[in-house]
Protein backbone atom coordinates (compact mmCIF):
# COMPACT_ATOMS: atom_id res chain seq x y z
CA UNK A 1 0.00 0.00 0.00
CA UNK A 2 1.46 3.57 -0.88
CA UNK A 3 2.18 5.16 2.78
CA UNK A 4 0.17 8.17 3.99
CA UNK A 5 -0.34 9.31 8.08
CA UNK A 6 -3.38 8.23 9.72
CA UNK A 7 -5.45 10.49 11.66
CA UNK A 8 -8.21 9.16 13.68
CA UNK A 9 -10.64 12.59 14.48
CA UNK A 10 -12.60 12.42 17.94
CA UNK A 11 -15.02 15.36 16.85
CA UNK A 12 -16.41 16.91 13.78
CA UNK A 13 -14.23 20.10 15.29
CA UNK A 14 -10.55 17.52 15.72
CA UNK A 15 -11.50 16.74 12.44
CA UNK A 16 -11.68 20.11 10.19
CA UNK A 17 -8.54 20.83 12.08
CA UNK A 18 -6.52 18.07 11.02
CA UNK A 19 -7.96 18.99 7.52
CA UNK A 20 -6.96 22.47 7.73
CA UNK A 21 -3.31 22.27 9.00
CA UNK A 22 -2.22 18.97 7.00
CA UNK A 23 -0.92 19.00 2.92
CA UNK A 24 -2.88 17.09 0.58
CA UNK A 25 -5.55 15.75 3.10
CA UNK A 26 -8.31 13.45 2.41
CA UNK A 27 -11.43 12.31 5.01
CA UNK A 28 -12.40 8.53 5.13
CA UNK A 29 -15.75 7.64 5.94
CA UNK A 30 -16.01 3.65 5.06
CA UNK A 31 -13.22 3.33 2.49
CA UNK A 32 -15.38 1.29 0.02
CA UNK A 33 -14.24 3.94 -2.60
CA UNK A 34 -10.92 5.68 -0.95
CA UNK A 35 -8.81 2.47 -0.37
CA UNK A 36 -9.37 1.13 -4.18
CA UNK A 37 -8.50 4.63 -5.20
CA UNK A 38 -5.14 4.95 -3.10
CA UNK A 39 -4.24 1.14 -4.11
CA UNK A 40 -4.70 1.90 -8.10
CA UNK A 41 -2.91 5.44 -7.45
CA UNK A 42 -5.76 7.51 -8.47
CA UNK A 43 -6.26 9.27 -4.70
CA UNK A 44 -2.67 10.06 -3.06
CA UNK A 45 -2.88 11.48 -0.30
CA UNK A 46 -0.62 12.54 2.35
CA UNK A 47 -3.08 12.82 5.31
CA UNK A 48 -5.92 10.21 5.84
CA UNK A 49 -8.56 11.57 8.81
CA UNK A 50 -10.73 8.71 9.55
CA UNK A 51 -14.18 9.62 10.56
CA UNK A 52 -15.44 6.86 11.49
CA UNK A 53 -15.31 7.21 15.79
CA UNK A 54 -17.67 10.48 15.05
CA UNK A 55 -20.51 8.55 16.79
CA UNK A 56 -22.90 11.58 16.70
CA UNK A 57 -22.64 11.06 12.36
CA UNK A 58 -24.34 7.74 12.79
CA UNK A 59 -27.71 6.08 12.85
CA UNK A 60 -31.20 7.17 11.52
CA UNK A 61 -33.72 9.67 13.53
CA UNK A 62 -37.50 9.00 11.96
CA UNK A 63 -40.08 11.12 12.55
CA UNK A 64 -43.31 11.21 11.03
CA UNK A 65 -42.41 13.50 7.78
CA UNK A 66 -39.16 12.81 7.38
CA UNK A 67 -35.79 10.48 8.10
CA UNK A 68 -32.69 12.11 8.38
CA UNK A 69 -29.83 10.01 8.47
CA UNK A 70 -26.50 10.61 10.04
CA UNK A 71 -23.23 10.55 7.17
CA UNK A 72 -21.81 8.03 8.58
CA UNK A 73 -24.68 5.45 8.45
CA UNK A 74 -23.49 2.46 6.55
CA UNK A 75 -25.45 1.04 3.51
CA UNK A 76 -27.08 -1.71 5.85
CA UNK A 77 -28.10 -0.12 8.34
CA UNK A 78 -30.29 2.52 5.97
CA UNK A 79 -31.42 -1.18 4.59
CA UNK A 80 -32.90 -2.63 7.63
CA UNK A 81 -33.95 0.91 9.38
CA UNK A 82 -34.95 3.42 6.97
CA UNK A 83 -38.77 3.81 6.75
CA UNK A 84 -38.73 4.90 3.17
CA UNK A 85 -39.32 1.57 1.38
CA UNK A 86 -37.68 2.58 -2.12
CA UNK A 87 -34.47 4.16 -0.06
CA UNK A 88 -34.36 0.77 2.31
CA UNK A 89 -34.51 -1.34 -1.07
CA UNK A 90 -32.27 1.30 -2.63
CA UNK A 91 -29.23 0.73 0.14
CA UNK A 92 -30.04 -3.02 0.12
CA UNK A 93 -28.73 -2.79 -3.50
CA UNK A 94 -25.56 -1.20 -3.01
CA UNK A 95 -22.37 -3.43 -3.99
CA UNK A 96 -22.35 -6.53 -2.14
CA UNK A 97 -23.43 -7.02 1.70
CA UNK A 98 -19.74 -6.63 2.49
CA UNK A 99 -19.39 -3.48 1.00
CA UNK A 100 -22.21 -2.45 2.37
CA UNK A 101 -21.55 -3.46 5.88
CA UNK A 102 -18.56 -0.22 5.42
CA UNK A 103 -19.53 1.98 3.27
CA UNK A 104 -21.46 5.14 4.35
CA UNK A 105 -24.25 7.48 2.55
CA UNK A 106 -22.24 10.39 3.33
CA UNK A 107 -19.14 8.94 1.76
CA UNK A 108 -20.96 7.99 -1.09
CA UNK A 109 -22.46 11.48 -2.04
CA UNK A 110 -19.22 13.14 -1.36
CA UNK A 111 -18.06 11.05 -3.76
CA UNK A 112 -20.07 11.48 -6.49
CA UNK A 113 -19.49 8.85 -8.69
CA UNK A 114 -21.92 9.11 -11.91
CA UNK A 115 -22.83 5.39 -11.13
CA UNK A 116 -23.76 5.44 -7.61
CA UNK A 117 -27.20 4.83 -6.28
CA UNK A 118 -27.81 7.43 -3.95
CA UNK A 119 -27.53 10.42 -5.83
CA UNK A 120 -30.86 9.11 -7.46
CA UNK A 121 -32.55 8.77 -4.16
CA UNK A 122 -31.70 12.38 -2.63
CA UNK A 123 -32.22 14.35 -6.29
CA UNK A 124 -35.54 12.23 -6.88
CA UNK A 125 -37.22 12.39 -3.13
CA UNK A 126 -35.73 16.13 -3.14
CA UNK A 127 -33.33 15.44 0.28
CA UNK A 128 -31.70 18.27 2.02
CA UNK A 129 -27.64 17.48 2.55
CA UNK A 130 -26.09 18.66 6.38
CA UNK A 131 -22.94 19.60 6.46
CA UNK A 132 -20.79 21.15 9.16
CA UNK A 133 -21.91 24.13 8.52
CA UNK A 134 -24.51 24.96 6.23
CA UNK A 135 -27.36 23.06 4.51
CA UNK A 136 -27.63 22.34 0.85
CA UNK A 137 -30.93 20.95 -1.42
CA UNK A 138 -30.07 17.82 -3.33
CA UNK A 139 -30.84 19.65 -6.89
CA UNK A 140 -27.49 21.93 -5.76
CA UNK A 141 -25.23 19.52 -4.34
CA UNK A 142 -24.16 17.40 -7.30
CA UNK A 143 -22.70 19.48 -9.75
CA UNK A 144 -20.55 17.42 -12.07
CA UNK A 145 -18.73 13.74 -12.50
CA UNK A 146 -17.10 13.32 -9.14
CA UNK A 147 -17.98 16.87 -8.11
CA UNK A 148 -20.06 18.14 -5.85
CA UNK A 149 -21.28 21.65 -4.26
CA UNK A 150 -18.86 21.08 -0.62
CA UNK A 151 -16.08 23.10 -0.27
CA UNK A 152 -12.68 22.03 0.73
CA UNK A 153 -12.40 20.15 3.97
CA UNK A 154 -16.24 20.38 4.36
CA UNK A 155 -17.89 17.42 5.85
CA UNK A 156 -21.62 15.57 5.27
CA UNK A 157 -22.77 15.46 8.95
CA UNK A 158 -26.24 14.09 7.65
CA UNK A 159 -29.01 14.10 4.72
CA UNK A 160 -32.92 14.32 5.44
CA UNK A 161 -35.34 12.86 3.43
CA UNK A 162 -39.05 13.76 3.18
CA UNK A 163 -41.56 11.28 3.65
CA UNK A 164 -42.64 10.74 0.17
CA UNK A 165 -46.54 9.51 -0.68
CA UNK A 166 -44.81 7.07 -3.29
CA UNK A 167 -41.50 6.13 -4.42
CA UNK A 168 -39.77 3.35 -6.19
CA UNK A 169 -36.23 3.07 -7.40
CA UNK A 170 -35.35 0.66 -10.45
CA UNK A 171 -32.37 0.17 -11.60
CA UNK A 172 -30.05 -2.00 -14.32
CA UNK A 173 -26.99 -3.05 -12.47
CA UNK A 174 -23.87 -3.76 -14.04
CA UNK A 175 -23.74 -7.61 -13.01
CA UNK A 176 -20.24 -7.44 -12.19
CA UNK A 177 -19.64 -4.35 -9.61
CA UNK A 178 -23.44 -4.06 -9.19
CA UNK A 179 -23.18 -0.21 -9.86
CA UNK A 180 -25.94 1.67 -12.04
CA UNK A 181 -25.81 1.15 -15.61
CA UNK A 182 -28.75 2.99 -15.51
CA UNK A 183 -30.78 3.61 -11.84
CA UNK A 184 -34.03 5.85 -12.18
CA UNK A 185 -35.99 6.91 -8.85
CA UNK A 186 -39.38 7.75 -9.32
CA UNK A 187 -40.97 9.72 -6.57
CA UNK A 188 -44.38 11.80 -5.47
CA UNK A 189 -43.55 13.66 -2.26
CA UNK A 190 -46.62 16.45 -1.31
CA UNK A 191 -48.41 16.35 -4.38
CA UNK A 192 -44.86 16.80 -6.68
CA UNK A 193 -43.31 14.08 -8.72
CA UNK A 194 -40.06 14.11 -9.56
CA UNK A 195 -38.01 11.66 -12.17
CA UNK A 196 -34.31 11.55 -11.27
CA UNK A 197 -31.65 9.25 -13.23
CA UNK A 198 -28.32 8.07 -12.34
CA UNK A 199 -25.53 5.78 -14.43
CA UNK A 200 -26.44 7.56 -17.52
CA UNK A 201 -24.87 11.19 -17.73
CA UNK A 202 -21.88 12.33 -15.67
CA UNK A 203 -24.64 13.06 -12.46
CA UNK A 204 -27.54 12.69 -10.96
CA UNK A 205 -30.33 14.45 -13.09
CA UNK A 206 -34.16 15.01 -13.25
CA UNK A 207 -36.16 14.32 -16.30
CA UNK A 208 -38.74 16.87 -16.04
CA UNK A 209 -40.39 15.79 -19.41
CA UNK A 210 -41.03 13.10 -17.81
CA UNK A 211 -41.93 14.43 -14.45
CA UNK A 212 -44.42 16.79 -15.91
CA UNK A 213 -46.06 13.72 -18.13
CA UNK A 214 -46.57 11.56 -14.68
CA UNK A 215 -48.16 14.62 -13.01
CA UNK A 216 -51.10 14.38 -15.54
CA UNK A 217 -51.42 10.93 -15.98
CA UNK A 218 -49.30 8.29 -13.89
CA UNK A 219 -48.76 5.20 -15.57
CA UNK A 220 -45.82 3.86 -16.99
CA UNK A 221 -47.52 4.50 -20.65
CA UNK A 222 -47.11 8.43 -19.86
CA UNK A 223 -42.96 7.99 -19.85
CA UNK A 224 -42.79 4.89 -22.87
CA UNK A 225 -42.08 7.27 -25.53
CA UNK A 226 -40.34 10.25 -23.55
CA UNK A 227 -37.22 11.86 -25.67
CA UNK A 228 -33.99 11.10 -23.89
CA UNK A 229 -31.58 13.66 -25.00
CA UNK A 230 -28.34 11.64 -24.96
CA UNK A 231 -25.47 13.73 -26.32
CA UNK A 232 -23.72 13.59 -23.13
CA UNK A 233 -24.37 10.44 -21.87
CA UNK A 234 -21.93 7.60 -20.52
CA UNK A 235 -20.57 5.53 -23.19
CA UNK A 236 -18.64 2.79 -22.35
CA UNK A 237 -18.05 -0.83 -22.59
CA UNK A 238 -21.09 -2.04 -20.72
CA UNK A 239 -23.64 0.39 -22.96
CA UNK A 240 -23.79 2.73 -25.75
CA UNK A 241 -25.48 6.53 -24.66
CA UNK A 242 -28.49 5.13 -27.12
CA UNK A 243 -28.53 2.16 -24.84
CA UNK A 244 -28.75 4.30 -21.86
CA UNK A 245 -31.16 6.48 -23.10
CA UNK A 246 -33.43 3.12 -23.82
CA UNK A 247 -32.42 1.90 -20.29
CA UNK A 248 -33.82 5.56 -18.23
CA UNK A 249 -37.29 4.97 -20.10
CA UNK A 250 -37.47 1.32 -19.55
CA UNK A 251 -35.95 1.61 -15.78
CA UNK A 252 -38.55 4.48 -15.83
CA UNK A 253 -41.44 2.81 -16.87
CA UNK A 254 -40.84 -0.10 -14.32
CA UNK A 255 -40.31 1.98 -11.29
CA UNK A 256 -43.69 3.81 -12.32
CA UNK A 257 -45.53 0.58 -12.68
CA UNK A 258 -44.49 -0.78 -9.12
CA UNK A 259 -46.50 2.37 -7.33
CA UNK A 260 -49.15 3.75 -9.61
CA UNK B 1 3.88 4.00 12.33
CA UNK B 2 0.52 3.15 14.53
CA UNK B 3 0.76 1.56 17.83
CA UNK B 4 -2.81 0.13 18.42
CA UNK B 5 -4.71 -2.72 20.36
CA UNK B 6 -6.19 -5.33 18.42
CA UNK B 7 -9.13 -8.06 19.42
CA UNK B 8 -8.27 -11.05 17.01
CA UNK B 9 -10.40 -14.50 17.92
CA UNK B 10 -10.92 -12.99 21.31
CA UNK B 11 -7.56 -12.41 22.36
CA UNK B 12 -5.24 -8.82 22.74
CA UNK B 13 -2.91 -7.86 20.83
CA UNK B 14 -0.64 -4.82 21.01
CA UNK B 15 1.27 -4.13 17.77
CA UNK B 16 3.05 -1.36 15.61
CA UNK B 17 2.05 -1.15 11.92
CA UNK B 18 2.11 1.01 9.32
CA UNK B 19 -0.20 4.46 8.97
CA UNK B 20 -1.22 2.41 5.59
CA UNK B 21 -1.51 -0.92 6.44
CA UNK B 22 -4.33 -3.22 5.52
CA UNK B 23 -6.39 -5.58 7.88
CA UNK B 24 -5.34 -8.16 5.95
CA UNK B 25 -1.69 -7.76 5.89
CA UNK B 26 -1.48 -7.46 9.60
CA UNK B 27 -3.47 -10.61 10.08
CA UNK B 28 -1.46 -12.50 7.82
CA UNK B 29 2.06 -11.08 8.27
CA UNK B 30 1.98 -10.34 11.95
CA UNK B 31 -0.61 -12.14 13.33
CA UNK B 32 0.21 -15.53 11.70
CA UNK B 33 -3.69 -15.78 10.48
CA UNK B 34 -3.30 -17.09 7.19
CA UNK B 35 -6.66 -18.35 6.93
CA UNK B 36 -7.63 -14.90 6.03
CA UNK B 37 -6.42 -15.04 2.00
CA UNK B 38 -6.02 -12.21 -0.37
CA UNK B 39 -7.16 -13.14 -3.32
CA UNK B 40 -7.86 -9.88 -5.62
CA UNK B 41 -6.43 -7.59 -3.42
CA UNK B 42 -9.02 -5.23 -4.83
CA UNK B 43 -12.27 -5.68 -3.23
CA UNK B 44 -14.31 -7.92 -5.45
CA UNK B 45 -13.65 -11.55 -4.81
CA UNK B 46 -14.08 -11.86 -1.05
CA UNK B 47 -11.59 -14.05 -0.06
CA UNK B 48 -10.17 -11.95 2.35
CA UNK B 49 -13.99 -11.62 4.11
CA UNK B 50 -13.82 -11.47 7.96
CA UNK B 51 -16.00 -10.17 10.46
CA UNK B 52 -15.66 -6.92 12.33
CA UNK B 53 -18.30 -6.45 15.35
CA UNK B 54 -20.12 -9.35 14.12
CA UNK B 55 -20.61 -7.97 10.12
CA UNK B 56 -19.07 -9.06 7.45
CA UNK B 57 -16.02 -7.16 5.76
CA UNK B 58 -13.21 -7.05 3.62
CA UNK B 59 -10.56 -7.29 5.12
CA UNK B 60 -8.40 -5.91 2.19
CA UNK B 61 -10.20 -2.74 2.57
CA UNK B 62 -9.95 -2.20 5.61
CA UNK B 63 -7.04 -0.54 7.47
CA UNK B 64 -5.81 -2.00 10.74
CA UNK B 65 -5.65 1.68 12.07
CA UNK B 66 -9.46 1.81 11.51
CA UNK B 67 -10.39 -2.00 13.04
CA UNK B 68 -9.15 -0.69 16.84
CA UNK B 69 -11.92 -1.04 19.60
CA UNK B 70 -13.46 -3.91 17.28
CA UNK B 71 -13.74 -7.09 17.61
CA UNK B 72 -12.38 -9.23 14.63
CA UNK B 73 -13.04 -12.19 14.16
CA UNK B 74 -11.44 -14.49 11.14
CA UNK B 75 -11.70 -18.16 10.17
CA UNK B 76 -9.33 -19.61 12.75
CA UNK B 77 -11.59 -18.04 15.46
CA UNK B 78 -14.80 -19.99 14.46
CA UNK B 79 -13.94 -23.72 14.84
CA UNK B 80 -11.58 -25.93 14.75
CA UNK B 81 -10.17 -29.72 14.16
CA UNK B 82 -12.55 -31.82 15.50
CA UNK B 83 -15.11 -29.04 16.49
CA UNK B 84 -15.78 -27.58 13.41
CA UNK B 85 -18.15 -24.34 12.73
CA UNK B 86 -21.75 -25.79 11.81
CA UNK B 87 -20.79 -23.62 8.75
CA UNK B 88 -17.95 -25.88 8.70
CA UNK B 89 -19.08 -29.15 9.15
CA UNK B 90 -22.11 -28.14 6.20
CA UNK B 91 -19.43 -27.43 3.60
CA UNK B 92 -17.56 -30.71 4.33
CA UNK B 93 -20.88 -32.59 3.99
CA UNK B 94 -22.09 -30.92 0.81
CA UNK B 95 -18.57 -31.17 -0.74
CA UNK B 96 -19.25 -27.02 -1.29
CA UNK B 97 -15.49 -26.33 -1.76
CA UNK B 98 -12.59 -28.02 -4.41
CA UNK B 99 -9.55 -26.18 -4.06
CA UNK B 100 -10.63 -24.39 -1.24
CA UNK B 101 -8.95 -21.16 -1.57
CA UNK B 102 -12.20 -18.97 -1.42
CA UNK B 103 -13.74 -21.15 1.64
CA UNK B 104 -12.51 -19.03 4.36
CA UNK B 105 -13.88 -15.67 2.97
CA UNK B 106 -17.08 -17.88 1.86
CA UNK B 107 -17.82 -19.25 5.23
CA UNK B 108 -17.01 -16.14 6.53
CA UNK B 109 -19.91 -14.22 4.84
CA UNK B 110 -22.15 -17.22 4.60
CA UNK B 111 -22.14 -17.09 8.99
CA UNK B 112 -22.66 -13.02 8.22
CA UNK B 113 -25.57 -13.57 6.26
CA UNK B 114 -27.35 -16.74 8.61
CA UNK B 115 -26.26 -14.34 11.57
CA UNK B 116 -28.95 -11.59 9.94
CA UNK B 117 -31.36 -13.30 7.86
CA UNK B 118 -34.44 -14.78 9.60
CA UNK B 119 -35.55 -17.06 6.60
CA UNK B 120 -33.34 -17.74 3.57
CA UNK B 121 -33.93 -19.45 0.36
CA UNK B 122 -31.41 -20.41 -2.23
CA UNK B 123 -32.05 -17.23 -4.22
CA UNK B 124 -31.25 -15.06 -1.17
CA UNK B 125 -27.96 -17.02 -0.39
CA UNK B 126 -27.04 -16.60 -4.00
CA UNK B 127 -27.68 -13.07 -3.32
CA UNK B 128 -26.12 -12.90 -0.16
CA UNK B 129 -22.79 -14.40 -1.33
CA UNK B 130 -22.65 -12.14 -3.68
CA UNK B 131 -19.27 -10.45 -2.45
CA UNK B 132 -17.52 -13.98 -2.99
CA UNK B 133 -16.42 -15.38 -6.37
CA UNK B 134 -15.76 -19.41 -6.05
CA UNK B 135 -13.49 -20.62 -9.29
CA UNK B 136 -14.38 -24.24 -8.78
CA UNK B 137 -17.63 -25.44 -7.43
CA UNK B 138 -20.22 -23.62 -10.09
CA UNK B 139 -21.89 -22.32 -6.36
CA UNK B 140 -24.24 -24.90 -6.39
CA UNK B 141 -22.74 -27.51 -3.48
CA UNK B 142 -22.25 -23.58 -1.74
CA UNK B 143 -25.83 -22.57 -1.51
CA UNK B 144 -26.80 -25.99 -0.33
CA UNK B 145 -24.32 -26.13 2.41
CA UNK B 146 -25.41 -22.74 3.66
CA UNK B 147 -28.78 -23.87 3.89
CA UNK B 148 -28.16 -26.85 6.00
CA UNK B 149 -25.97 -24.61 8.16
CA UNK B 150 -28.55 -22.19 8.85
CA UNK B 151 -30.95 -24.91 10.12
CA UNK B 152 -28.14 -25.93 12.51
CA UNK B 153 -27.19 -22.77 14.00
Amino acid sequence: MYSFNYHRAQSIDEARDMYSSGQDPVYLAGGMTLIPSIKQRLSSPNEVIDLGAIDSMKGTLTSGTSIRIGGLTTHSEVASTSTIAALAALAGGIGDPQVRNRGTIGGSIANNDPAADYPAALVGLGATVFTNDRSIPADDFFTGMFETSLADGEIVTSVEFPMPTRAAYVKFPNPASRYAIVGVMVAETGGEVRVAVTGAGPYAFRMTEMESALSSNFAPSAVADTRVDHSDFNVDLHASSEYRAHLVRTMAQRAVAQIA
Amino acid sequence: MVDLTLRVNGKKHSLSVEDSSLLSETLRDQLNLTGTHIGCDTSQCGSCTIHMDRKAVKACTVLTAQAEGCEITTIEGIGEPGDLHPMQEAFREHHALQCGFCTPGMIMAAIGLVNESDELDGEQVRKGLDGNFCRCTGYHNIVKAVLDAKQRM
